[in-house]
């Protein structure tokens, strides 16, 4: 019989355990965005107030901006760059070490602890002299949103079955036609998985953020981080709740999304 | 009548240069206008992949294919006149009967009213009027293949091809398909070419059979030739059951192996009785009946050793071990290579 790790004692009390660990502090900071009082530890009432003085907040919304721009950017960029690779390696046409060559050097991201990124990326630039503000951002970005993006989409070519582009150049459609009409629906559901994993990794970035954005081009991430460094007010935790209240309604609606059915 | 599709010495080749397959090996026939041809072989012998170099779908290594006496080996699948019913049906998932139906004249950049009506006309001509806003996942198998060859059938091609598009449907639903196919080849007057590994189903339904052998042509010929004059023996085991023996064990003076048909045997059980037709007459025992319905196969076992199996219409009163005799009808002997 299998060992169910259900049944050994204090499965229990462990897996709470973890969990409060895990979950108590994101609904302390968003319990104490509502308190009345300036103190983070003490409990003085209920108040609406810190939203709007954090929404009001000129370098809280400049960084906002700069995450959405960066987010957007770089999770379009990525995965448009994700499917035209996935879709050149998944054909015949590549021979083997190319093709293994290419996936490692896309994984890449993913396999190298991310300071090291950082501190290579920031190097890179400098040593090029790129001073692009925000561009310099997008650009770390766009390169590990790659891998994330690439990964769904991939999983969802190797289930196209290779009579579905056949049938459409049969019945008389191009190259183009064939992906616009056939293989690119089909795919919708992975590009837009993917295409959401690249924007939740690039709003959440920190440290290769903090290496590469010069000043003024900070993330809301980094720029939180700094605040806090100065103490931790109400405001930030407005702020912290709001950027989770919409990383659940990212992560909400591409579920609603990909519950369609497509196939 | 004239060749629709005329195919010169194709050769295609698969595999690495150092270990190469001839999946179609100087390969060479013709198919007429209006014809039902069948395409019959064992798995793995090429017709799949002969099938995809007349729809385009792989490029001859050496060789023309002539349709309508224009060379069109050259031509990317897009630009064939020549339209294909998948094995797997290969029906576009994310979109409507209807417009899977009109997908091809879509792509041909037909008028939007000339697809509808064409589609329509096509759900009509499949009995399937109901069905045009339903996805493929919602149909039954045979409606999915009803669908296929409609999706085909609404360009006109100049030629039809079918993979073995009825393998995958059962017994029943596949007799129905075989005659709705006949009727579909008879009123659209379009040239098929249907693949098959099943004989039985190639010989009811073609007007001429290509019975391939790794990459070759066998032999091409009517159900009638390919059935009662075999070349080979690989085509005469390949259709039917066919009866070898040697033909000194049949009392004639040649050499070489002498085949016949179960139905072209008679069993004779009774001291004296006599054939309706004068021929070889050889004896032996009994060794087995299987009945089955309409005909009954008795297997003997004659004096020389050899194996041979006798069809009869009626169940004859005899038990096995029983001495028997065969008489062969003498036209229906069959004498190719072996
Ligand atoms: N894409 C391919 N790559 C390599 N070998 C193939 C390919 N397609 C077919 N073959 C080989 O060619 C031969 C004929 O295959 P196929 O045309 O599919 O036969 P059939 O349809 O009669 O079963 C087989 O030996 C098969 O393994
Ligand atoms: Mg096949």
């Amino acid at each position: 019989m299998k060992a169910n790790p259900k049944n050994m004692p204090g499965f229990g009390l462990v897996t709470w355990l973890g969990l409060a660990f895990l979950y108590l502090p994101i609904f302390a900071v968003i319990a104490f965005s509502f308190n009345s009082g300036r103190l983070v530890t003490v409990w003085e009432g209920f108040s609406f107030e810190w939203y709007p003085r954090a929404l009001g907040n000129h370098d809280l919304q400049r960084a906002t901006m700069n995450s959405l721009i960066v987010a957007v950017g770089a999770t379009f960029i990525g995965t448009v760059i994700a499917l035209a690779a996935a879709l050149a390696l998944h054909g015949g046409g590549v021979p083997k070490p190319v093709k293994t060559a290419s996936y490692t050097m896309m994984a890449l991201p993913l396999l190298v602890p991310e300071i090291v990124i950082a501190v290579t990326t920031m190097a890179f630039f400098a040593a090029i002299n790129l001073r692009l503000g925000l561009i310099n951002v997008l650009i770390a970005h766009i390169v590990f949103c790659i891998p994330f993006a690439y990964a769904p989409i991939r999983a969802r070519i190797a289930t196209i079955p290779k009579s579905m582009s056949e049938a459409a150049k049969d019945l008389y459609a191009d190259e183009w036609q064939a992906f616009r009409h056939v293989t690119l629906p089909l795919l919708t559901p992975g590009i837009f998985s993917g295409a959401l994993l690249a924007f939740i990794t690039s709003l959440d970035d920190f440290i290769i953020t903090l290496m590469v954005a010069p000043p003024g081009a900070s993330t809301l991430p980094v720029e939180i981080y700094s605040k806090v460094k100065r103490g931790i007010t109400p405001e930030i935790n407005a702020a912290a709740s709001m950027l989770l209240a919409f990383s659940i309604f990212i992560v909400l609606l591409s579920y609603i999304i990909n519950r369609k059915k497509v196939i | 009548m004239s060749d629709r599709l005329v195919i010169q010495s194709v050769t295609k080749f698969f595999g690495s240069a150092q270990n190469p397959v001839r999946a179609v090996d100087d390969l060479s026939l013709n198919v007429r206008e209006n014809e039902f041809f069948t395409l019959l072989g064992p798995s793995g012998c090429g017709k799949t992949t002969l099938l995809r170099l007349i729809a385009g779908l792989e490029s001859c290594d050496t060789g023309k294919i002539l349709l309508d006496g224009v060379d069109i080996a050259g031509l990317p699948a897009n630009k064939r006149p020549v339209n294909t019913v998948f094995q797997s049906y290969a029906l576009f998932p994310h979109m409507t009967v209807a417009d899977n139906i009109g997908f091809g004249m879509s792509m041909q950049g037909k008028d939007a009213k000339d697809i509808e009506k064409a589609t329509a006309d096509a759900l009509a001509l499949m009995r399937m009027e109901n069905f045009g806003a339903r996805y493929p996942s919602e149909l039954s198998g045979g409606q999915q293949q009803r669908v296929a060859l409609a999706r085909a059938l609404v360009n006109r091609p100049k030629i039809l091809l079918l993979d073995e598009s009825l393998s995958a449907l059962d017994y029943k639903l596949r007799k129905d398909m075989q005659i709705e196919l006949k009727r579909l080849q008879r009123e659209t007057e379009i040239t098929f070419i249907f693949v098959t590994h099943d004989q039985e189903e190639a010989l009811s339904m073609s007007d001429r059979i290509a019975v391939m052998e790794r990459g070759r042509i066998g032999q091409l010929g009517t159900p009638q030739e390919i059935y009662h004059r075999p070349v080979s023996r690989y085509v005469a085991d390949f259709i039917g059951i066919c009866n070898f023996v040697a033909a000194p064990s049949l009392g004639l003076s040649e050499s070489g192996h002498i085949g016949f048909r179960p139905e072209d045997a008679t069993l004779l059980i009774r001291e004296g009785q006599q054939p309706d037709v004068a021929g070889p007459i050889v004896h032996g025992k009994l060794d087995a009946l299987s009945y089955h319905g309409a005909v009954t196969y008795y297997q003997v076992t004659l004096d020389s050793g050899e194996t041979v199996t006798v069809a009869d219409h009626e169940k004859l009163p005899v038990g096995v071990d029983a001495r028997v005799r065969v008489a062969l009808l003498p036209d229906m002997l069959i004498r190719c290579a072996s």
